[in-house]
């Protein structure tokens, strides 16, 4: 029988024997610059499963066709081998290729164009000295005419990208500038959460316009506004970022995976101050008061059963196992539906989907648990689903249109592509 | 056929439920690289996603999420003058299967025995003179101070969020927990279960009768909770579907629940299913194993080598498993030489179901613990000794689960067509029940070994078990019979009916019990007398560690999952603290 101890420690010297010329010299630089590009959430576009990490490959469908993304391993043939830190610098900031090729701003440099060149050479290091290099090729990108000019890129960029440097909000703390940085540059939030233009251009680029992170819309779902954040508190927004889910809300559609990929992965000072910073930029409001009469009213009704309308029957027996009478849930398992921006969201398509699909809770260090909401595609009908949607919208103090059948229709059509 | 090497790691785990995974996340959060074989399916939660399992005749009556027979069969024979057969179908138990195990099913009545269940031997020495009991009992003490297992008792209810009342808080005794509980360093992480009718109506009963009622401690779960690994258990919901169901709320405390998520995240953590282990492979010397042989999904023979060998599998699995191996000596019930197969032990339950008229009990709405019991039959808090015989029970009433094909109807309804539904119609939701799970004690010739007639589809011999009544547990059965004859009278039903062992009875393999088999690999302070040492490591092959009930020797009247999992968090500590630095018995007999 072996000593286990010995063999552990036997192993280690090993390992630091191997690789110490190598890991001495930048070990912190490239853990840094994995961590930024957590923050920057390379992996979501730039890794698939099943695949080497960041080799590529990710289709992104687009109003102007599918984007695939590239490989961005240090591989010298296949991926960035070749770059030198101020070509992948200006990849990264201008979505200019070394060959003078333009990037459709699926890559977020209009957001990356802030980062701080410390962050950036931290960046370059860890792609180069700590990722794997990969010779996966992955599929070319080819849109139609006129998209697939790429040098139309260069008046996109004239008329809506720029290349200034992150601007420090005066006046406002360290910890809420921070987190406009990880907020504007890195996190690339506006990416969704700030409406586009008819160019499919962020309308803003930073705090100082208020149509910045106003709520956007992505593959119909109503992206919901980041300003200030009213219903949750600060730490409510933190735990959000950190699992997935708090005490009112569990994420759903895309923000499950950077919850998963990238805000799961940040420290909880970087949280805190994007949450401040989230609080600031909607003047810090106060927490609207809860409408208690309409939100026992409906509990009411829902308690006695009696005279039900088919939404509230449909309630009873399909959700309210989970989401009780109440429409609250329980803290951090499941959502509350009661003023939730999902139920109450202007185009309703978020909600049809989450009941029809389901969702999913991503696994992360902080709650690995991984639980599901089943979807409801296979037991309910087009008219029973607009009938519990438009229930569940208009039920305790939700005051949200009506959904129609022919809204769920589409949505199901779209679930089958 | 060749077999395939597979890479060595730190420690191979063999099943996959609450044993196995509490194994697995332990020692993998030591470090060790841990490789954990399940012969089941894998089972994640779209599997069981709400309203799946509600559905009585899947999961109950065809057993769903059970291992087939044909996967687990015993033979079994009343005595050993008997040839036994094979069960080719369920009867009196029925052992989970696949990843969660019988933790992804059971009811999650989750309950400490008292310091005297454990130290049940020196009771017996202490409080009985000579030759009131039987000659051939073969009880004995568990190797452990309450003291030492109390920590482990907490860390697993935690891991759990056991809901309940505390009765006993470091030596205090509180109203409303049962009074005869060990002293707890802590009291219950949650709250208890809300009651139903039944309960009150049997809470009022047995309060008058002088018995000490408390609520079920349970692991389905009252409120929202977030274990200590960072898994989360959602708050019950009543829905009813507990027992032989997986919960379709994530409300019951069970290796997905509890573990699962979390261990799956942990890089050094890897698990195969429909992994079949045959047998654990010895070095020359026979004091160390070098691993297991597996059959793969796809029929394979694999090697998988591993310097430390959890053996987590059913009760009788983990015995035979043994057994087929070479680990321990075999036991021999005439010259009682041998450990391996010794001590087998069950469990009798019974009781009486009160049908009610007027009285609506709305069994729809329940969780598997639901309901509320007395611990005042329990070893030395009645007079055993003056009775002459030892043991007890749980004298509880649970709310039953409102499915109905199980629903209790009264005697003379019959059993399908018009008047079945007739009977449906007017006596649903009008009847509770007054339980009891007892006590079994183990004997000289209830044992566990090789059959030698029956083999599996592999060619290795099934189990056999030996086991019958004796009359220590006829006699308790009949004093029990006394007090739920006393309680039902005191709620005075329109009528009843009751369900007792009468002291001619045979154990029927036929009828559902509960699948709280125990002993066969026990543990125990003598090599002589058990399989295993406190830290559930084999005496003789000191990398193997077979957590599960095959370490009781005798069975209490607790259901058994609690210790199973505080007994393997305690073998898990040991393994970290003692067995690493220095591996080798961590007990010296």
């Amino acid at each position: 029988m072996i000593n286990f101890k010995r063999l552990l420690l036997a192993n280690a010297v090993l390992l630091a024997g191997t690789f110490a010329s190598l890991a001495q010299a930048d070990d912190s630089l490239v853990k840094q610059g994995e961590y930024i590009s957590r923050l920057g959430d390379c992996g979501a576009c730039h890794t698939i499963p099943g695949k080497p990490a960041f080799s590529g490959g990710l289709a992104i469908e687009s109003n102007l066709g599918t984007i695939y993304s590239t490989n961005i391993t240090p591989d010298k043939a296949h991926g960035i081998g070749n770059y030198s830190e101020q070509q992948f610098s200006d990849a990264v900031r201008k979505g200019v290729l070394p060959d003078g090729t333009r990037l459709y701003p699926a890559m977020p440099y209009p957001a990356y164009a802030k980062i701080t060149d410390a962050d950036m050479h931290a960046l370059y290091t860890y792609f180069m000295q700590g990722v794997k290099a990969s010779d996966e090729q992955p599929p070319e990108t080819d849109l139609s005419f006129p998209f697939s000019q790429r040098w139309g890129m260069r008046f996109w960029n004239w008329a809506f990208a720029s290349d200034k440097p992150f601007q420090p909000i005066g006046g406002a703390t360290a910890e809420v500038n921070r987190g406009a940085y990880l907020v504007e540059s890195l996190g690339h939030c506006g990416s969704c959460h700030t409406p586009r233009g008819l160019a499919m251009n962020e309308k803003a680029l930073d705090s100082s316009d208020s149509a910045f992170l106003s709520g956007g819309s992505l593959n119909g779902w109503d992206v919901p506004s980041l300003r200030g954040l009213p219903r949750w508190s600060e730490q409510e927004t933190v735990e959000y970022l950190a699992t997935g889910r708090n005490d009112k809300a569990a994420v759903g559609g895309e923000m499950t995976s950077v919850i998963e990929h990238s805000t799961s992965w940040m420290t909880e000072a970087d949280l805190k101050a994007i949450s401040a910073y989230l609080k600031f930029i909607g003047g810090n409001p106060a927490a609207p008061a809860a409408a208690n009469t309409a939100v026992s009213a409906t509990e009411a009704k829902l308690t006695a059963a009696k005279n039900l309308t088919p939404g509230e029957r449909l309630y009873l027996d399909n959700c309210g196992a989970c989401h009780f009478v109440t429409g609250k849930g329980a803290p951090r398992i499941f959502p509350e539906l009661d003023q939730a921006t999902i139920v109450n969201a202007g185009d309703p398509t978020g909600l049809i989907h989450t009941i029809l699909a389901g969702a999913q809770q991503p696994s992360t260090a902080k709650a690995p648990s991984t639980l599901v909401m089943p979807g409801f595609a296979g037991r309910l009908s087009d008219d029973e689903v607009a009938q519990l949607a438009t229930f569940i919208r208009q039920g305790w103090s939700n005051k949200a249109e009506a959904v129609s059948v022919d809204q769920v229709k589409e949505v199901r059509e779209s679930l089958k592509k | 056929m060749s077999q395939i090497n597979k890479e060595e790691v730190d420690v191979v785990v063999v099943g996959l439920g609450w044993a196995g995974s509490l194994m697995s996340i332990e020692l993998a959060m030591a470090g060790l690289k841990v490789r954990a074989l399940e012969r089941g399916a894998d089972r994640g939660y779209e599997e069981f996603a709400y309203p799946k399992p509600a559905d009585e005749y899947a999961y109950a009556v065809r057993n769903k999420v059970m291992a087939t027979p044909a996967e687990a069969a015993v033979t079994v024979r009343y005595n050993m003058s008997q040839t036994a057969l094979p069960t080719r179908k369920w009867g009196a138990f029925c052992p989970g299967n696949g990843v969660g195990g019988s933790g992804l099913h059971w009811t999650a009545v989750l309950i400490r025995p008292t310091p005297t269940d454990l130290k049940l031997k020196t009771y017996a020495d202490q409080a009985y003179g000579p030759g009131v009991l039987q000659d051939d009992m073969r009880i004995m003490d568990f190797p452990f101070s309450w003291e030492e297992i109390e920590p482990y008792y907490e860390k697993f209810e935690m891991i759990c969020g056991q809901s309940g009342l505390t009765g006993n808080l470091r030596g205090q005794i509180l109203e409303g927990g049962d009074p005869f509980e060990g002293p707890r360093a802590n009291p219950f992480p949650l709250p208890p279960l809300d009651d139903t009718l039944n309960n009150t109506m049997f809470v009022k009963a047995a309060k008058k009768l002088g018995y000490h009622p408390f609520p079920n401690p349970s692991a389905c779960v009252s409120r929202a909770w977030t274990n200590p690994y960072g898994n989360q258990i959602a708050p019950c919901n009543y829905c009813g579907y507990c027992s032989k169901y997986p919960c379709l709320n994530y409300s019951k405390a069970s290796p997905q629940t509890a573990v699962m998520d979390a261990l799956k995240r942990m890089d050094n953590f890897s698990y195969e299913v429909h992994a079949n282990v045959m047998k654990v492979v010895l070095h020359d010397d026979k004091k160390t194993a070098k691993g297991v042989i597996y059959i793969d999904k796809d029929g394979n023979e694999c090697f998988q080598p591993a310097k430390i060998v959890v053996l987590s599998s059913f009760q009788f699995c983990n015995v035979r498993l043994m057994l087929l191996s070479g680990i321990g000596q075999p036991y021999n019930p005439l010259t009682e030489e041998g450990v391996i197969g010794r001590n087998y032990a069950f469990l009798s339950n019974g009781g009486a179901t009160l049908f009610f008229k007027d009285k609506n009990f709305n069994p729809f709405a329940t969780a598997g613990a639901t309901g509320q019991m007395f611990n005042d039959i329990s070893p030395g808090n009645f007079d055993g000794p003056g009775l002459g015989f030892i043991g007890g029970a749980k004298i509880h009433s649970s709310q039953a689960t409102g499915t109905p094909i199980s629903t209790a109807l009264p005697k003379g309804t019959p059993a399908w067509g018009a008047g079945w539904k007739e009977g449906m119609e007017e006596w649903y939701g009008h009847s509770m029940k007054i339980s009891i799970t007892t006590t079994c004690m183990s004997y000289r010739d209830i044992y566990l070994d090789l059959d030698p007639n029956y083999t599996d589809d592999y060619g290795y011999p099934l189990l056999r078990m030996t086991f019958d009544w004796k009359q220590n547990e006829l006699k308790l059965q009949q004093h029990l019979k006394g007090i739920v004859s006393n309680i039902t009278k005191e709620l005075n039903p329109d009528s009843y009916s009751e369900s007792f062992l009468p002291m001619d009875a045979h154990f029927d393999l036929t009828k559902y019990v509960s699948t709280h088999n125990v002993g066969g690999a026990v543990m125990g302070d003598n090599p002589k007398t058990s399989a295993l040492n406190k830290y559930l490591q084999s005496w003789d092959v000191h990398n193997v560690f077979v957590p599960g009930g095959n370490a009781f020797p005798q069975n209490f009247q607790a259901n058994p999952t609690d210790t199973i999992g505080a007994i393997t968090l305690m073998a898990a500590q040991a393994i970290k603290e003692i067995y690493l630095k220095n591996p080798g018995p961590m007990v010296q007999a």
